[in-house]
Parts: structure tokens; sequence; C-alpha cells
């Protein structure tokens, strides 16, 4: 078992590198670093532009295998991941945001998928009923819905509350009120409810997903011969599914939630634009519009090492989940 | 064998009491878009307290929908719509969900047919069997493990304490299906419902769980209602029995006197068709009155048969066509981590077999009969040893060779629902062997597929159909018709007739042997079920764990078996004690 998980970790660790390398020859293909520096008034001298791309490692000149190999070597050597255009280092500003959308990435993506399998289960039960149909049409609304229209839908929703109540019920600009002192505790409440919105976001995006593939798995199994045989032994219906066919139904959707928190990756950063979140989404969407290569390398090995968690995560599921891949 | 049959004292006892169970007119419908299909039409039955009664019937005749009713567990839109079950008197029908939960495996209980999908794989043995004895209230905590334990290995798997931690994978066919016999006898059931239990079974493995079962009952006192398709069966396990036609009772009563004495023609056409009886007759017919064939040649191929297989005696000494030398394969299988172990699925086997005979290869799953098949076949190599194709070596053939040598040797697979493509029309399937090896005109396919389709007894409407449009019977004619395509030397029937009711499978195997005289065909015929050797084969190889541990002549191995695994083999053929037909 041990074993197995470590296969499969060695195995996406390599699908990561692969993933990052490829990440930095295109951005480095891409993106022009010098750009910004020609709009510049005044504009400055040729070689003050070679030095700062030089110093950078971004100089278009050498050959981008050899910047690759630079950077790979720079990370391993000295733990570094450069420096970014403003001149501070990409490891450093990284782990300043990284915090900010972790926490977001994780509360919804785990709510996202509880909600989502329980709805998926009770839709299947539930099969063609009312509460079966609203499940149903509601998830394919969102799936039809662009995320930063939900967001913004959100805090519609949210200002007409406040209005309603008379007095500033949810705030939801930025993580936290800016000057706010006070106990840990409040200062706790605040942020948790800053984070309100979002989460409740990026909780439809991935309980709409979830749902609709719990619920076909969970039709499969409701038809199989060992939930009939679970009821002959004496079980009532509803202990016969939850024991016998929740479990089974659950374990292609570890493998899917693998692929899907890629997807929520995504989802998140244009949440954090429209709640103006100071997060990884944010650093990346910077990164691009300002060509910063080394940036838009690090995110990408940021989101790729989350992806490379989840991965062994699921597989660690599976094992747990379905004994037949154990040994 | 006898110690299975109740004797006559216990139900004679019984039978001045109130039946145990006592259906009457009983009405099971579908609801489909068209409507309600009726799936059971007024069947009753009536079980005595201590009594075995069988239900028999091909698929579809509504057995399984029966006994699933009683339980009231029927498959998706089923539901009763008409007649009483009654059960010491209650009348299941009208029970409430709530009420029916606590008759279910306290009061019934229910062992069902395929023991690879009735054991939920991601629970160990201990949870499932255990979840039985709670649910039934029959005991809890601690005491539920010990008596989980108890009910494994009365089951018969006496090291059931060190096993409970295992998981269905972890467990032979036959071992799955002695937990799901424990789990539907763990709360002491008054009846107990078993839906085709061995099936999916070896017939050596099916005979030693029917005895086990067999003594279990008789000393709980557990009424059982057996369902099967097997008449021998049926007629060994049962005192009384119960034939069900297009879901109709169309006979019923005690089993030695139907099938001495069977009087409604379909039960009279099942007697005949019926391999494991008919595998007696065919040696009668020979030596005994004639008056035998006349009975019985309105369903059955024994007259052909017998003349075909004297015709063949007299055959020519002709050469070997294929010649099988030292075969071996070996399989590695992983096991922890990157280690690996060896296993010899087929073991130094040598066989050959003569232009237009058959060849029966025989052995229980896993005795490596299928393997031998891919390796002729050239879907697998071999490790070892010499294959001869008409004094070719096929071995390792490649490109254009190989394909000459497939066009020779065509398969004919078990399972005609999964071997057909549900997308392709009969008529394309037919004709893609040929489109394959790029033989004739568009035309010219037509005319073959519309001669082949003749060959196999199909209207050349047929074409136009899709696999899911047709039966078993159909599907599997389908299959003949396509490895006939290519005009083949040899056909290959891997199972060929193992997945078909016995009816089915008297037609396809009369179908075999009439082509086989008219085309010059040689077979092999891969089989487990030796009833049906003796019908078809001229020759009989024996395969035990890999090793062809007995080749004869049909005859000999049938009157004389020279090893005592073929003895076992033979012995346990079900319905061989009884004498039928007179």
């Amino acid at each position: 078992m041990v074993f197995y998980i470590f296969r499969r970790f060695v195995n996406y660790f390599f699908l990561s590198m692969i993933a990052t390398c490829l990440a930095y020859i295109v951005s480095s293909l891409a993106l022009d670093p010098a750009a910004k520096y020609y709009g510049r008034n005044p504009q400055p001298s040729q070689q003050t532009i070679e030095n700062i791309l030089n110093g950078l490692g971004v100089n278009p000149d050498v050959p981008v295998l050899q910047r690759l190999w630079d950077w790979l070597v720079n990370i391993v050597v000295h733990g570094s991941l450069g420096t970014g255009v403003n001149g501070v280092s990409i490891g450093d500003q990284i782990i300043s945001r990284a915090g900010v959308s972790l926490r977001l990435l994780l509360i919804g993506s785990l709510i996202g998928a509880i909600v989502g399998v329980t709805l998926g289960v009770w839709g299947a039960v539930r099969q063609y009923k009312l509460s079966d149909q609203v499940v149903t049409y509601g998830s394919y609304l969102i799936f039809a819905t662009p995320t930063f229209v939900i967001g913004v839908l959100l805090m519609i929703g949210a200002t007409a509350l406040n209005g309603a109540a008379g007095m500033q019920l949810i705030t939801f600009t930025g993580e936290y009120s800016a000057g706010l002192t006070g106990s840990w505790g409040e200062l706790a409440l605040d942020r948790g409810i800053h984070l309100l919105l979002p989460t409740i976001a990026l909780v439809l995006i991935g309980a709409a997903g979830y749902s609709r593939y719990q619920r076909s798995v969970m039709l499969d199994v409701l038809s199989a011969d060992f939930i009939r045989t679970a009821r002959a032994k004496g079980r009532s219906r509803n202990s016969a599914l939850v024991r016998h066919g929740v479990r089974v139904a659950l374990i292609p959707m570890s493998t899917f939630f693998a692929y899907s928190f890629g997807t929520l990756v995504s989802g998140s950063i244009m949440l954090e634009i429209v709640f103006s979140f100071h997060g990884m989404g944010e650093f990346a969407l910077n990164a691009i519009s300002q060509n910063d290569i080394n940036a838009v390398a690090g995110t990408t090995l940021f989101v790729a090492i989350l992806i490379l968690f989840s991965s062994t995560l699921s597989e660690v599921l599976y094992a747990a989940l379905d004994p037949r891949v154990r040994n | 064998m006898s110690q299975t049959i109740i004797e006559p004292v216990n139900d004679s006892a019984d039978l001045s009491k109130e039946p145990l169970l006592q259906i009457r007119d009983l009405e099971v419908g579908f609801q489909t878009q068209h409507g309600l299909v009726p799936a059971v039409r007024g069947v009753s039955l009536t079980l005595y307290a201590g009594q075995t009664l069988a239900i028999v019937g091909e698929s579809g005749s509504g057995k399984t929908t029966t006994a699933q009713a009683i339980i009231k567990l029927l498959a998706g839109t089923g539901k009763i719509t008409g007649g009483q079950i009654l059960f010491e008197g209650r009348d299941l029908a009208g029970l409430s969900d709530k009420q029916m939960q606590d008759v279910r495996g306290r009061l019934i209980g229910y062992v069902p047919q395929d023991p690879m999908s009735n054991l939920n794989p991601v629970w160990n043995i201990g949870f499932q069997v255990e979840e039985a004895i709670k649910a039934n209230n029959v005991a809890q905590g601690k005491a539920a493990h010990q008596r989980t334990i108890q009910v494994l290995q009365e089951a018969g798997l006496s090291d059931a304490e060190d096993r409970l931690k295992q998981f269905p994978h972890q467990f032979s066919g036959g071992m799955r299906q002695r937990v799901l016999i424990g789990i539907g006898l763990s709360a002491r059931p008054k009846l107990l419902i078993a839906d085709e239990p061995t099936s999916a079974l070896d017939v050596t493995v099916q005979r030693q769980i029917l005895d086990h079962l067999g003594t279990l009952t008789r000393d709980y006192g557990t009424s059982v209602l057996f369902i099967t398709h097997d008449l021998g069966l049926a007629a060994e396990r049962a005192e009384q029995l119960v034939v069900m036609y297009k879901g109709k009772v169309v006979e019923s009563g005690p089993s030695l006197e139907i099938l001495a004495n069977p009087q409604h023609p379909y039960t009279q056409r099942l007697v005949a068709a019926a391999p494991s009886l008919a595998s007696r007759r065919i040696q009668s017919a020979k030596s005994d009155a004639a008056d035998d064939v006349e009975i019985f040649s309105g369903g059955s191929l024994d007259t052909t048969l017998v003349a075909r297989a004297a015709e063949r005696e007299q055959a020519a000494e002709t050469a070997d066509l294929i010649k099988v030398q030292n075969i071996s394969k070996m399989y590695r299988i992983r096991t922890k981590g990157l280690k690996y172990t060896e296993l010899l699925a087929v073991n130094d086997v040598s066989f050959a077999i003569k232009k237009g005979t058959t060849t029966a290869l025989v052995g229980e799953s896993g005795s490596g009969k299928s393997t031998v098949a891919k390796l002729l076949l050239q879907l697998e190599s071999i490790t070892s040893g010499q294959i001869e194709f008409d004094g070719q070596d096929v071995a390792g053939l490649k490109g254009a060779a190989l394909l000459k040598f497939r066009r020779r040797v065509q398969p004919v697979f078990q399972d005609p629902y999964g071997s057909l493509d549900p997308q392709y029309n009969v008529g394309n399937t037919i004709a893609e062997p040929l489109l394959a090896h790029k033989i004739g005109t568009s035309a010219e396919r037509q005319a073959r597929v519309r001669e082949l389709l003749d060959q196999v007894s199909l209207p050349w409407a047929t074409r136009y159909r899709y696999p899911s449009e047709l039966s078993g019977g159909q599907r599997q004619r389908i299959a003949v018709a396509r490895a006939l395509a290519l005009k083949p030397d040899v056909l290959v029937l891997d199972e060929a007739v193992s997945a078909l009711d016995v009816l089915v499978q008297g037609q396809i195997l009369n179908l075999l042997t009439e082509l086989q005289t008219e085309l010059g065909l040689t077979y092999l015929f891969i089989t487990h079920d030796l009833a049906v050797v003796r019908l078809v084969a001229d020759n009989v190889c024996v395969m035990q764990k890999g090793r062809i541990v007995e080749t004869a002549s049909t005859d000999e191995v049938f009157d004389s078996p020279r090893e005592s695994y073929t003895q076992e083999l033979l012995a346990a053929i079900p319905g061989g004690n009884f004498q039928f037909g007179r």
C-alpha cells in the first residue's frame, strides 16, 4: 500500500516537473520582458535593459533551454525561484500570498466536495423526484454561469442583505478590514466574514460538478447485485444504500477530485480578482500583464505542487476506499 | 449423492400441517414505456416445511422474478400486480416495507446467483456476514463476531477466523458462494431461496457446495426454494418440481414423476434436450431399442448425431491438421512492489487433431484450456514448444503470413453478448472479416452474407438487425456465421454454448455438427461441460492445472475413465444417477 502510494507520487512528481518546465518554456517564448522598458520615458539605454534582463535571467538572446537550465539549477542549488520585475524575490512574494489562496481553495474545495457528493447521492436515491430535478437544474445553471458573474451576483445579494438589515452584516472587499484592531478572535472573525462570499462561490462551482458525477456513479451502484443482497439480509433500503452504495460510488470520485482541483484553481483566480484578494490569482494575472517570466514560472510551479498533492491525496483516498488496489 | 435427497419420511409428517409457503395466482409485471409487461402470469405453488422445491425453466421464464417477488426485492420497475404470497398464513404481498424488512433474512434467507457480483468488493467478508447477523438481531457486539465465525465455519470455511479481514477478491468463486450461503442461513430462516446458487461454478465445486447446502438445510429443518435452469440438478436436489415457461407454471409435482413421465410438451422438450441426460441416451440409443430415438426425435439431436458419430468413426486415417507439441505458457504476475511470481498457465501440453474431427478440451476454470485456445489462435505467444498447422510451424507468424493463418483458423467465443459489437448490424458483423481480409466486391460480400445466414438458419431479413434485438441463441448463430465467413478449416469454439439455455444449446450443437459434415470443418471444442462433449466430440483431452491428464476417444473417456480426476468430473455431472424417459 505504502509502495503503491509512493509509486504514484513519483509518477505525479515527474509529471509536475514536466508541466513546470513546459510552462517555463512557453512563457519565455511568449512573453517579452523587455517591452515595458521600451515604453519608459526617458527610455533606458540598450545596455541598461540588457543588464536588467541578464540580472533576471530572462534575456531573450540566451537560448531558452539554457535559461530553463539556469532556472532549475538556481532552484536546486539556492532554493530560489529568481527575482520578479519589481526586484522582489518570487519565493518571498509567493509565500506571502499563498496563505490567502490556500485558505480559500482548501476550504472551498473541501466543502464543495462534501456538498456535491451529498447532493449527488441524494439525487440518485430520489431519481426524478422534485428534489432531484431542483438539484439537476440548479447545477446546470451554475455550470453555465461564468465564475466572475457568480461572484458579482453574490456581492449584489450581500449588498441587498446589508441594506435590508440596516448594518454591515457581510463585508466582502479584500481579505480583512483595513486598520481593524482588536483581539485575535475578532481579527479571525473579520477574516472569516470576508472569506464567506468567495468560499460560497467556490463551493457552488465545486458542488455543481461533483453532484453530477456522484449522481451518475451512484445510479450505477444502486442497481448492483450486492445492494439487493444487503437488503435480502434484512437491512433497510437506506442503510443498505449508505453502507454499501456510497463507499463504492466514491471510488471513481476520488480520481475526479484530483482532476477537478485544477479547474477549481483557475476558478479561484477569477474570484480573487472579483473580491480584491491579494492572493496567487492576482499574482498570476499581474505576472502575465507585466511580462514577468520568473513570476509566471513560479506560479505554475506552485499550482503544479498543489495538483501533485491533490493527486496523491486522491490516490490515498482510492486505496483507502478500494481494497482491490492495495497490493 | 443420495444423501442430499431428503428422505420421504420427513415430508410425509409435514404434509398434514399448514404449508410454509403458498403462492396463489401471483402476477408480476414490469413497467416499461409501452405499458406494463407481465413477467409472471398466475403462478401458484405450495411448499411444506422441511421440503425442497425446485423451479425449473429457461432464462426469461419468470423463475427468478417469482423468487424475488417473494422477498419483494424485484429489480427495476417490477411490481406485484395480483395474487397472494402466503408465508405461514401471512400475505407477504400486502406487507409494508418495514414489515418486509423483518421477514427478510430472519424468516426467509436468500442465496443469490452470481458469487462475483453479490458480495460488496470494498467491505471485508467478516463485515458482510456480521451485518446480516446484526440486522436480524441474532446477536450483537462480541457475540455477533463469534457467531460470524461460526456461520462461516458451518458454511464450509474452516479457516474462517483468519479470513474475516479478507476481501471478496481474495476468495475463489466457490468460497464466495459458501460465504453467501452462510449469510443466507445466518439467522436460521424457515425458508431459504437459492437462486441458481451454483450456476457460475465448476461442476465439481457445484457438487460439493450443493451437498453441503443439503446437509445444512436438513440439519436445521429449513425449507428450500431452489431456482435452476438445470433439470438434472433440480431432479437431484429437490423432491418437488415446478416447471415454468413464459411466466406460467406448465407442470408441477414430484421430481421423479415429472422426469419419468413429462406431460407438457415444453417439459418433454426440456427432458429431451438436457445434455446431461442425453449423454446417457446416446449410449442406449446405440444398443437399445430404436423407439428411444423416435420418442425424442422432436427436439433432440440424437439420431443425427449417432449417425454422424458412426460416419466419423469410419473416416479415413487422414493426417493431423493441427499438431501441438509440448507447448507451455508462462505469465508473470506482479505481487508486491517490483517483485514478480511466475504462473505456468499451460504446462507441456501436446495433442493432435485430425482433419474433419472434433477434439474437446475439458477442464475446470483455471485449468488453462482457454489459454491453449489463445495460443493456438496466435492471440498470445507461446513460451516454449511448437504448434504445427497443416504441416507448417505457426508459432511466431507475423504480418501477411499471420493474416493468412487467421483466415483458416477462426474463433467463436463464449459470450454472444460480449463478442458482437452493439453498434454493428448483423450484415456488417458477418461481412467484417471479409472486409478485413479485402475479399470480394461489395456485392460479392453481400452474397456471401446471404449464404452464411442461410447456413446458420437465419432469415435474410436479419441482416439489418442489431445484436440487442436478438436472442442469445441467434447471436451465437451470428458469431458462428462470422467465423465461417472466411471459409476456414478450423473453428476454435471456446465455451461456445455454455452461456445458452439447454434448448438453444441443443440447436447450436446440432448446427455445428451439420456444418462440420457439410464443410468438412475441424473443431477444437473447449468446455467445462462434459455432458456437451459426449454429443459432439470424437476425442477428449482432460486438462487439470495446466496439464493434460488424459487423452482418449470420447467413448473411452466416458466408459472407462483412467484418471481419478476424469472420474470426478464425470461423477459431478448433475442428474447422472437418474434414469429418465422411461
